[in-house]
């Protein structure tokens, strides 16, 4: 296996994290004569070595029924070969899998949430040859040879997606929960955007023509399918106008200083302002 | 979910012999109500037969017949590609106003024309394994009747089944006298007037539609009309977006100076089909297109409605809905 393979699908935070994780414990551990698969899968029963096992291919050790440390046997088991968030990944599933349950139990991608898993929330989304689905509600099975983005893949060397900056910034979130599945969509409504598709909201269909410019009103109606028990909607449409734009779009919320933060008695009252 | 076998096809003929040698087979397009409905072991198929490579997803005008000038819509085209295609968009902003009044930007992406149609009721009890419910299993009775069933029917309804269609989609189709051409196994092709495709319940409402075993639809054809520029879809739910409706009106009025010439009404949310208003439509041949005259039609078509117990509100909903509508449709929907 080269260099690279073994790193498929790992963020550099990952890589420097499991390089800490395993120092050179590994590649001594081979030449002890305990077999390096043996090792993995005591590694990754005893619930820490998620990132090891990614790393030495986990994927293959699992595809190969001899080795599958968990599965014992698959029902109507289909093989599925697709990219996920550019990495080439083959497995053997369940033909019952959805690919949000692929995604988070078979190739660790938790990213990805299940909220309602029956299409009604959007925090499952992801994208499928570049446009946004519901993950919970398609079927593993049938996205042989696509290539799936999911969260975990928008930022680039290192980068988050200027989509992730915005919703830094804005605090487009509360809990976190919906988060993935509100970036992933809130990035594939830009393109849509940019494509000249047109909404419910847009004013007349049969006369607009090229790029779609998004009001709020627009954001708004295209972003109806992530819902946010926690209400950050004004937020996430901040941070969608930002990077649509261009813009700055002002922030309206602040951390606290360090004056405020040591001294309680700064913290605003109501008769004090 | 239960255990089941997925079959890939790539040609109509190899998906319908598919079904047809295993009845309890079902084709999986966008599956997003299919897969939904399976979760819930209410569809409870044996065999997936995975249509969505076969090439039927193509939108193009028709050049030739009877129908030419109209357009065809293959049947495993996105719900979102289909509301975007310039023909759609020019001479049919009904069908795309509709369409993107339905679900989310996700479920579009997913969904297909096909599967639009099959979609199955959002009956609460017919979801619910554990209440009666004569759609999911004939002879049970019917948990809505008696219970809450305020998102209800109030046409065509009977004691068997008190379920409406949910689709926004068909409500536009069924204005715009669309056709439903479906093949089945020995290779056969049949033309359905969209308004004969979906039935009412009556004493079977285990069938949503005039489909036989196994028959796969390929296209939807419209006809061309003269209201692309008069047509409206107004639909109103409980929330501004990504709920189903309470009641949808798809309106096209086409003018002869500033008389009707016909109008085609359809509405959403009150039957087991997208409901043609047929006496509405009547009514305004020749009228003068004005709010007053709308009313009257609207008043016109409600008189035979029968709600149920929490769905009375629906009547007078669906009058103001349809005067709505129709004023939309005067102004393209720009007012
Ligand atoms: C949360 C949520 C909200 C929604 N809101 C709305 C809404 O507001 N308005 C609205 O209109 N819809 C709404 N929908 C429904 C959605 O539009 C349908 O689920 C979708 O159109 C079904 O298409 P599909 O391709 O995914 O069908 P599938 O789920 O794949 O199939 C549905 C049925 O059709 C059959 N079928 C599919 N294709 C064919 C074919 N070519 N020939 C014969 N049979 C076929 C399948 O066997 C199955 O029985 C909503 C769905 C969800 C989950
Ligand atoms: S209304 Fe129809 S779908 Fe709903 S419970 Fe009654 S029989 Fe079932
Ligand atoms: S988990 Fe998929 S839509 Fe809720
Ligand atoms: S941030 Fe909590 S659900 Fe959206």
């Amino acid at each position: 296996m080269t260099e690279e393979n073994q790193n498929e699908g790992l963020t550099e935070d990952e890589k420097a994290l499991l390089s800490e994780i395993l120092s050179e414990d590994v590649s001594d551990l081979s030449e002890f004569g305990e077999s390096r698969r043996n090792f993995l899968k005591q590694l990754t029963m005893a619930g820490g070595g998620i990132l090891a096992f990614e790393l030495f291919g986990g994927q293959e050790l699992l595809a190969s029924p001899a080795t599958q440390p968990f599965i014992e046997s698959i029902e109507n088991a289909v093989t599925l070969s697709f990219k996920v968030n550019g990495a080439k990944k083959s497995l053997s599933l369940d033909s019952r899998m959805t690919l949000l349950d692929t995604l988070r139990e078979r190739l660790q991608l938790t990213g990805s949430k299940k909220g309602c898993d029956h299409g009604q929330c959007g925090a499952c989304t992801v994208l499928v040859d570049g446009k946004r689905v519901l993950s919970c509600l398609t079927l593993a099975a049938s996205c042989s040879n696509k290539s799936v983005t999911t969260i975990e893949g928008l930022a680039k060397d290192g980068e988050l997606h200027p989509m992730q900056a915005a919703f830094l910034k804005h605090d487009g979130f509360q809990c976190g929960y919906c988060t993935p599945g509100q970036i992933c969509s809130a990035v594939s409504l830009l393109s849509e955007a940019k494509d000249g598709e047109v909404s419910y909201v847009t004013a007349n269909v049969q006369t607009s023509k090229g790029a779609v410019s998004l009001s709020e009103e627009e954001i708004r109606e295209r972003m109806s399918g992530n819902i946010c028990r926690c209400g950050a909607y004004p937020n996430i449409v901040d941070a969608i106008r930002e990077v649509h734009t261009g813009k700055g779009v002002a922030q309206n919320w602040q951390f606290v200083d360090d004056n405020q933060a040591s001294n309680t008695s700064d913290l605003p009252k109501n008769d004090n302002k | 979910m239960r255990p089941f076998i997925y079959t890939p096809t790539s040609t109509v003929s190899a998906a319908t012999q598919k079904l047809k040698a295993n009845p309890h087979a079902k084709y999986l397009a966008g599956g997003t109500n299919l897969l939904d409905l399976m979760k819930e072991d209410v569809e409870k198929p044996t065999e997936l037969v995975d249509i969505t490579r076969l090439v039927l997803t193509e939108v193009k005008a028709i050049t030739t017949g009877v129908n030419k000038g109209g357009i065809t819509i293959g049947a495993l085209g996105k719900n979102t590609d289909t509301a975007n295609h310039p023909l759609i968009r020019q001479n049919f902003p009904l069908l795309t106003q509709s369409i993107l009044a339905g679900a989310s930007a996700q479920i579009r992406n997913m969904a297909s024309n096909g599967g639009n149609l099959n979609q199955r009721t959002r009956c609460p009890y017919f979801y619910e394994t554990s209440m009666p419910c004569n759609k999911r299993e004939p002879g049970s009775g019917c948990g809505a009747l008696e219970g809450i069933n305020r998102m209800h029917a109030i046409f065509g309804w009977s004691q068997a089944c008190v379920a409406v269609h949910p689709s926004d989609m068909c409500v536009a189709l069924a204005a715009l006298d669309a056709v439903v051409k479906v093949q089945g196994a020995d290779g056969k092709e049949r033309s359905i007037p969209f308004t004969d495709y979906h039935r009412l319940p009556g004493d079977t409402p285990q069938k949503d539609n005039t489909l036989n075993p196994g028959e796969l639809i390929t296209s939807i054809e419209i006809p061309i009309n003269n209201f692309a520029n008069t047509s409206y879809y107004l639909k109103v739910r409980d929330r501004a977006s990504y709920a189903f409706a309470l009641i949808s009106v798809a309106a096209g009025v086409e003018l002869e100076g500033t008389r009707i010439k016909q109008a085609k009404i359809a509405l959403g949310g009150v039957a087991h089909k997208p409901w043609r208003a047929l006496e509405a439509e009547k009514f305004l041949i020749g009228k003068e297109a004005t709010e007053a005259n709308f009313k009257q039609a609207a008043e016109l078509e409600m008189k035979s409605a029968k709600p149920l117990e929490h769905n009375e509100f629906k009547i007078e909903l669906g009058k103001r809905a349809i005067t709505r509508a129709l004023m939309q449709a005067m102004t393209g929907g720009k007012a």
